[in-house]
């Protein structure tokens, strides 16, 4: 997965959004992964680090909320929980799985100092 | 960077021109200060605003991809608007992509009009194989980066527009750099990610990078004239696919026999009477 294209994608949101709200310094940001989201988190909480540098953002924290993989069983007629994709219905064993949830990648809020820097 | 394919941002460039927009400047890495995980469903402690006094919380809510996803949408509906039926190819290095767009364009003959982006890190060699054909074809390098996105792709049918060499009632065939992991994430405004898989590769390719298998609408396995040499199991791999794509269909063939070539045709032939169809109304 390209974790560096998508964390220069999240420092320029939360940059833009920092501007806009004439912040200082944003101090923190919350991620929300699922578990099924086609990225390595870890990794892009690393190059969410690194991209920072020299930017409004530079060493804020970066929390990573990791939501759960749900899938639609069409044999069940359930939802499920999906650990990873390609995994069996954990119900029935079978593989007629519909993801529902677990595979957002979202810039969920920032905190920041408000105020120019002075 | 990219901890599956060593890829970083890199400068993305379209037939030797650099791109029209930038991305932000990247620093070096170095390891990064405490980094915290959090369950889901916690409490944000920093909705008590900690640090200083002065600290607010900024909802944000946006889709990291937001900005790609837009770009795709725009893509999607210019495309439909000309009539063009586009496929985004992707696969492994080697499996056969540019082979089979070669030989589809010779097969396709004059049906329709038909063009090609190619996407690779380097070299406009593929373009090149593409034009021999009498298609036109953009070239885009990627540099470090490891996957195509819509602004490349908005970018590469700009200038086939601006030479006027952009079909309307037809092919548009996006070649992927080769990579079956970073460009399963990025929509490029395509009708469906096709996805290659060669009998030289092994059968669990499906199972070992289920996100690319999952958005694809349609898996072929290429090179099947070679089957007689290998103990590729097909029905394996063909299984393996539709446990993370249920119902997946597949077309088997091989660009050296012919075999297989027909029935891909075919599919093709009715995604193009599909779209060209659909806004004449
Ligand atoms: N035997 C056989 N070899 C093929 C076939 N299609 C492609 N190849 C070979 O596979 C290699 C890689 O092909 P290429 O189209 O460059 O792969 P790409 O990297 O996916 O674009 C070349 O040596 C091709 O000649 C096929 O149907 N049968
Ligand atoms: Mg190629
Ligand atoms: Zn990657
Ligand atoms: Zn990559
Ligand atoms: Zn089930």
């Amino acid at each position: 997965m390209h974790e560096l294209s998508l964390a220069e994608r999240v420092i320029g949101i939360v940059e833009g959004a920092a501007r806009k709200a004439g912040a200082r310094r944003v101090t923190r940001i919350a991620l929300a992964i699922g578990a099924l989201a086609h990225v390595e988190a870890e990794t892009l909480q690393y190059c969410c680090e690194v991209v920072s540098r020299g930017t409004l953002a530079e060493g804020a924290r970066i929390e990573v909320e990791r939501t759960p993989g749900r899938a639609w069983c069409e044999t069940c007629l359930a939802e499920v929980d999906l650990e990873q994709v390609g995994m069996p219905c954990t119900t029935c064993g079978g593989f007629r799985l519909k993801v529902t949830d677990g595979d957002q990648m979202r810039v969920v809020d920032v905190v920041i100092e408000p105020g120019a820097p002075a | 960077m990219c901890v599956t394919c060593g890829c970083g941002g890199g400068e993305a460039h379209i037939d030797g021109h650099g791109m029209r927009y930038a991305r932000p400047r990247r620093a070096v890495a170095t390891p990064p200060a405490a980094a915290s995980f959090r369950p889901a469903h916690g409490t944000l402690d920093a909705r008590h605003a900690p640090g200083t006094s002065e600290a607010q919380i900024l909802r944000i809510e946006q889709d990291i991809l937001s900005d790609n996803d837009t770009q795709a949408n725009a893509n999607r509906s210019r495309f439909l608007a000309r009539g063009l039926f586009v496929l985004n190819f992707v696969s492994s290095p080697g499996s056969g992509k540019t082979t089979l767009l070669v030989d589809t364009i010779r097969r396709w003959g004059t049906r329709s009009p038909v063009a090609v982006v190619e996407g690779d890190q380097q070299t406009a060699f593929d373009a090149e194989r593409i034009r021999a054909t009498g298609a036109a074809a953009v070239q885009i390098n990627t540099g470090k980066g490891c996957h195509l996105d819509a602004h490349m792709v908005a970018q590469a049918a700009d200038q086939l527009a601006e030479q006027a060499q952009l079909p309307s009632d037809g092919l548009l065939l996006i070649e992927n750099v080769g990579n079956l992991v970073c460009p399963a994430a990025f929509d490029l405004g395509e009708a469906h990610k096709v996805v290659i898989l060669s009998v030289t590769e092994g059968e669990d390719k499906p199972l070992k990078y289920p996100d690319m298998f999952r958005a694809a609408d349609l898996l072929l396995i290429s090179k099947i004239d070679l089957l007689p040499h290998l103990d590729f199991d097909v029905d394996l791999a063909v299984r393996y696919a539709r446990q993370v794509r249920p119902d997946l269909p597949v077309i088997q063939l091989s660009t050296r026999s012919g075999e297989g070539c027909e029935a891909w045709l075919d599919w093709l032939a009715a995604g193009v009477a599909a779209v060209t169809k659909a806004p004449a109304a």
